[in-house]
């Protein structure tokens, strides 16, 4: 069937709410709104309140409740209305959720998904608009998912509300709209394995999330110049799935990086260091890495078109590599 | 139980939580014990009063100051020493030290080194209880220091806001760190937490054991039956500098006089007899946790990422 991301999302959170009445969602508006991006429709009249808990204006707060309400036995989903207020929850997120278990010697398990929006959309400047997953991939004790179609959205938000531990589960504003073929009736989608979304021999382009449409749409161009690009959805962050990218290298011998987050000690440079840890050999050329630029997001959209990735960058570094 | 059994056994928890932490004292200059310790030494009365009305499966969240509550609430004395100890044998495996000791298997569920951490986590066990139908009572356990951190009042307003079964316990010992709690605060915790429609009792003599056993047990009772949020704050002093074995007047920052005005009124000051009397067992017992603790075997290596995930 044909779903948006923010359907699917709906449906995954939906059925297992259905399937498991320890699972709750809380948050800004979650409920009587709806969510901030409307993700959770129709749930307070199918769930009510209670399982669909709209929360004051208190992301620590709530998400710090939530990790209580998971060492007890439930089973939250957090919803934050983008990832740039769960800034305010990260003592929660990094010092509690995060820690829990290891400080507890196993003890205490924190069953939770963190969810919500990250990345730019348009123009909405400095505040609303960066990409901060790589601040949560360095924290032992979380793992950390970017989605970028329906069908990944839907199977990897269903695995990771049945996960036993807590989960970082990173959306994108611009995609929540995006559409796509979604497998009909149940299934679920392994944490840690990426995905080939298109084969090609010349040399790999690895992207998630929101850049990972970017990187699709540059294969179509660099095919038109005779160029094969095969590119790699790593789907999840955390754990990183390092086999999937190394087959693709060894086959490809070329790597380009793609990320809308910062340059510096970016996500990017964590893969590449893995890959050149692990496939050094296999490579021809030096892994090169496109990232958006270490500025504050301009407001003005001449800037902030120069401080995301585009696809005339992708191919400067594609054609870099070759 | 009689009134004088009543009081022999609050002493004789206090007593033996004194004495627990003055053993740590006595060990800390040998260098086994490496964890950074924050002694509940004059305030045992507090954490011995919060847990007599408390079962097994009701759950309490404290804070780096937690030997007290640990023992009040049925901790294991011998796993607490290897814990303290980094053994393997610890409550928590070696992993916690002193500032995260854990024991679910008597409800306490954890404690945090971040000053308020764990007070939005009894509000959400409570919304556990109370989702899950339990007749559960959780309690968060804090200083008069973490009233000034803003998931405090995102916590109280939470739990008044959908009526959840957590007894809120003030541990007020006018300090936080090496500051006076006037020279933090302009706001009366109190009537602080009354603002929120919070029924909030003060308990202005911490070290009168059973008048803080009865009014905090009374409470318990009541956010039980009433499943609603109430607040508790009890005055009490610290003896002992804020982290660590010493004394710290010589900081500055309190007088020596205040110390000594507590410590006349010290319960285990007044019953120099039934010291003497509980003493003997008390040493044997912690003699026998220390032991445990120096004979276990450190973590091994393969526990070094056990529990990552
Ligand atoms: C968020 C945070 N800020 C600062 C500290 C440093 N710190 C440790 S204990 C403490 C004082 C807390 O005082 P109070 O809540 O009254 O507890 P007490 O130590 O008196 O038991 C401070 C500021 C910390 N651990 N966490
Ligand atoms: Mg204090």
């Amino acid at each position: 069937m044909n779903l948006s991301y923010r359907e699917a999302l709906n449906q995954a959170m939906r059925e297992e709410m259905q399937r498991d009445d320890r699972v709750f969602l809380i948050g800004e508006e979650v409920g009587y709104y709806q969510g901030a991006f409307k993700v959770s429709k129709g749930f307070v009249e199918e769930f009510g309140t209670e399982r669909v808990r709209d929360t004051p204006i208190t992301e620590a707060g709530f998400t710090g409740l939530a990790i209580g309400a998971a060492m007890t036995g439930l089973r939250p989903i957090v919803e934050l209305m983008t990832f740039n207020f769960g800034i305010l929850a990260l003592d929660q997120i990094v010092n509690n959720a995060a820690k829990i278990r290891y400080m507890s010697g196993g003890q205490i398990s924190v069953p939770m998904v963190i969810r919500g929006p990250g990345s730019a959309a348009h123009q909405l400047a400095a505040q609303h608009s960066q990409s901060l997953e790589a601040w949560f991939c360095h924290v032992p004790g979380l793992k950390v998912i970017a989605p970028a179609t329906p069908h990944d959205a839907k199977g990897l938000l269903k695995t990771a509300i049945r996960d036993d531990n807590p989960v970082i589960f990173i959306e994108a504003q611009l995609l929540y709209g995006t559409k796509g073929e979604v497998q009909e009736g149940e299934y679920t989608i392994p944490i840690g394995k990426a995905e080939i979304k298109r084969e090609g021999q010349d040399v790999t382009i690895a992207a998630y999330s929101k850049m990972l449409l970017l990187a699709l749409e540059t294969a179509a161009d660099l095919e038109q110049d005779g160029i094969d690009a095969e590119v790699v959805d790593l789907r999840t962050l955390k754990p990183l799935d390092v086999d999937t990218l190394v087959q693709s290298v060894k086959k490809t011998g070329r790597l380009v990086i793609v990320e809308e987050g910062w340059r510096f000690a970016g996500l990017g440079a964590q893969i590449a260091e893995s890959v050149y840890s692990t496939a050094f050999d296999a490579l021809d050329g030096p892994i090169v890495r496109v990232t958006g630029e270490d500025v504050p997001m301009p407001y003005a959209r001449p800037l902030e078109d120069l401080a995301i990735p585009d696809r005339a960058r992708i191919i400067q570094a594609v054609k870099q590599v070759l | 139980m009689t009134d004088a059994q009543r009081f022999r056994e609050l002493f004789y928890q206090a007593l033996r939580i004194r004495l627990v932490e003055e053993r740590i004292i006595a060990l800390y200059p040998s260098d086994v014990i490496q964890s950074p310790v924050h002694l509940s030494i004059g305030q045992e009365a507090v954490a011995v009063g919060a847990c007599q009305e408390l079962e097994k499966t009701d759950l309490i969240f404290c804070t780096y100051r937690s030997h007290a509550f640990y023992l009040a609430k049925g901790g294991n004395l011998k796993e607490m020493f290897a814990e303290l100890y980094g053994k393997v044998t610890g409550c928590a495996r070696g992993k916690a030290g002193s500032m995260h000791l854990t024991a679910p298997e008597v409800g306490l569920m954890g404690s945090s080194a971040v000053v308020a951490s764990t007070i939005p986590h009894a509000v959400g066990a409570a919304l556990a209880a109370k989702h899950l139908g339990k007749d559960q009572v959780v309690m968060a356990v804090f200083g008069d220091g973490a009233t000034e951190e803003g998931v405090y009042h995102e916590s109280l307003n939470f739990a008044v806001l959908h009526r959840l079964p957590v007894l809120f316990l003030c541990e007020n010992n006018g300090l936080a760190v090496h500051s006076s709690q006037s020279a933090r605060q302009r706001y009366a915790i109190l009537e602080h937490a009354r603002s929120y429609g919070l029924s909030a009792q003060h308990i202005a003599d911490g070290y009168d054991l059973e008048n803080v056993a009865d009014t905090i047990s009374g409470l318990v009772r009541r956010v039980r039956q009433i499943r609603e949020p109430v607040f508790v704050e009890i005055r009490t002093y610290r003896y002992k500098e804020h982290v660590g074995p010493g004394e710290d007047f010589h900081c500055g920052y309190r007088q020596r006089e205040e110390w000594w005005s507590w410590k006349q009124r010290d319960p285990l000051e007044q019953h120099p007899d039934l010291r003497d009397m509980m003493q003997p067992s008390i040493i044997k017992e912690i003699d026998e946790a220390v032991e445990f603790a120096r004979a276990s075997p450190f973590p091994p290596e393969e526990e070094l990422l056990r529990d990552v995930v």
